[in-house]
């Protein structure tokens, strides 16, 4: 029972789990979400370009990405980088990469499928006129997506891509698999070394659920404004 | 790339006795699809219930079924398999969490049930964007029929709405699919963590994973198929998807 629930076990944990746990974990999310915008944007451009082949291969990296578990594709990668690293450099044998580096980039091709999509639609929600105005103006293709387009599509999404950023972070707990110390693994850690499975994960249960509760409602009050001016 | 290379070894025999390295895959596989169904008749059952919950009048039906979707969507499901495989235990009266404890095939019970109640939550949300997109009349006619509040969910309401929401919710059977993989982190050997042990006993990490990728490829392939002659079976006569 909760009769002898240890809080001093939790206590003596906080440096542990918010320096080095929760830094990476947030560390994790904050870049994986960039990366992954900025990779996910260039395959939603990919896919509504007039090239066929472009789209279509953008189309496949994303359904095959929205296929997979995540779990599988952290063991992919964490597999593989080190012998793609290998292969970029030329070295002879495949190089060591870092935990962080491995689920960086596991996160962030894995997250580009899905934000690629919500970018997709963000710019499929911008109306004609608009591309048609920016090349009566004179501006390129380039120039038009990058002042016009992309601008207007981010702004709209921006509520869709946060949303999508709270999940990231929650899924950011999935690299225990690895045994790498973020959050939740050092949280798993220290109850295992004490044997407090019950104060380490409920703490770590209200701790993401704070968190991910917070974002949430700042989502909804961001979504009202923007709805208001609109 | 310096890598051994040996796709015969899908043929040799694994160290556990069970056959080869793919029956092993194979039964991963079997165990994969009856977590995902299980979990998914959970999630029906109780998404179904709260999601009505959501478009109740009552405010104390509204209020459950707002505190219900917030508790299960902002937990990573990590954290929620955990909470109900090592702390459940531990908080129940002690015979119970013996009980619990000593269950044969555990790791399976909790992974259905912990996944179901995640993946509840989102087919809640689902369902109450299904019946509140519903034309205002709908529900006006139901009454004018006489039918009661039961009655009008049960003939008019809920029968249009999971219509509606037949492609959403395929996406969320498949996400029930993938999401069985975070149970190997209570040691249920399904697909993924199949091949993680084939990987671990054989060290052929590529064709143990890429024998994974496509038994998930098919698997997607199949759901996708199937729920497209759903879809067109159940279309709404005069919606634009309707026949």
């Amino acid at each position: 029972m909760l009769g002898n629930f240890d809080f001093d076990v939790i206590r003596r944990a906080l440096p542990y789990l918010f320096y080095e746990g929760m830094t990476f974990t947030l560390t994790l999310t904050g870049l994986a979400a960039l990366g992954g915008l900025i990779f996910g944007t260039a395959l939603a451009l990919m896919r509504l370009s007039g090239y066929k082949t472009l789209g279509r291969i953008a189309g496949l990296y994303v359904d095959f990405m929205r296929s997979l578990p995540l779990v599988l594709v952290i063991f992919w990668f964490y597999f593989l980088v080190p012998y793609i690293g290998q292969w970029l450099t030329g070295a002879s044998r495949p190089i060591s990469v870092g935990a962080f580096a491995s689920s960086l980039i596991t996160f962030v091709m894995f997250e580009a499928a899905y934000f690629s999509e919500i970018m997709r639609a963000g710019i499929q929600s911008i109306s004609r006129g608009q591309p048609a105005a920016a090349s009566a103006l004179g501006l390129t293709y380039a120039q038009t997506m990058r002042y016009v387009v992309l601008p207007q599509a981010f702004r709209n999404m921006l509520p869709v891509l946060i949303t999508q950023t709270i999940v990231l972070f929650q899924d950011t707990s999935l690299v225990y698999v690895l045994s790498i110390t973020d959050f939740l693994g050092a949280a798993s850690k220290v109850a295992q070394r004490d044997g407090r499975l019950v104060e380490m994960y409920l703490f770590a249960a209200v701790v993401y659920f704070t968190i991910s509760c917070i974002a949430s409602f700042g989502v909804r009050r961001l979504q009202a404004r923007i709805a208001i001016i609109r | 790339m310096n890598y051994n290379w040996n796709w015969g070894i899908f043929f040799q025999p694994n160290p556990m006795g069970t056959g080869s390295y793919l029956d092993m895959l194979l039964s991963g596989l079997a165990l994969t699809l009856k977590t995902a169904v299980l979990a998914w008749i959970i999630a029906l059952i109780a998404g179904s219930v709260v999601g009505v919950m959501r478009t109740l009048p009552s405010r104390g039906a509204t209020w459950f079924g707002f505190a219900y979707v917030e508790f299960f969507r902002n937990m990573p499901l990590l954290v929620q398999l955990f909470l109900w495989f090592f702390v459940l235990p531990e908080i129940l009266p002690r015979a119970a969490g013996l009980w619990l404890k000593q269950l044969p095939n555990a790791p399976f019970w909790t992974a259905a049930i912990g996944i179901g109640l995640f993946m509840s939550a989102r087919v809640a949300v689902q369902l109450q964007a299904g019946i509140s997109s519903l034309p205002r009349g709908q529900k006006m006619a139901a009454t004018a029929l006489g039918l009661t509040t039961v009655q009008g969910y049960r003939y008019v309401l809920l029968p249009m709405a999971f219509r509606i929401i037949l492609p959403p919710l395929t996406s969320e059977f498949l996400n029930t699919i993938k999401n069985t993989a975070v149970a190997i982190t209570i040691g249920l050997l399904e697909l993924t963590g199949q091949a993680r042990s084939m990987q671990e006993f054989s060290f052929q990490v590529f064709e143990a994973f890429t024998a994974a990728t496509i038994l998930y490829l098919l698997v997607n392939a199949v759901v996708v198929t199937a729920m497209r002659f759903l879809e067109r079976w159940v279309a709404i006569p005069g919606y634009i998807t309707g026949k």
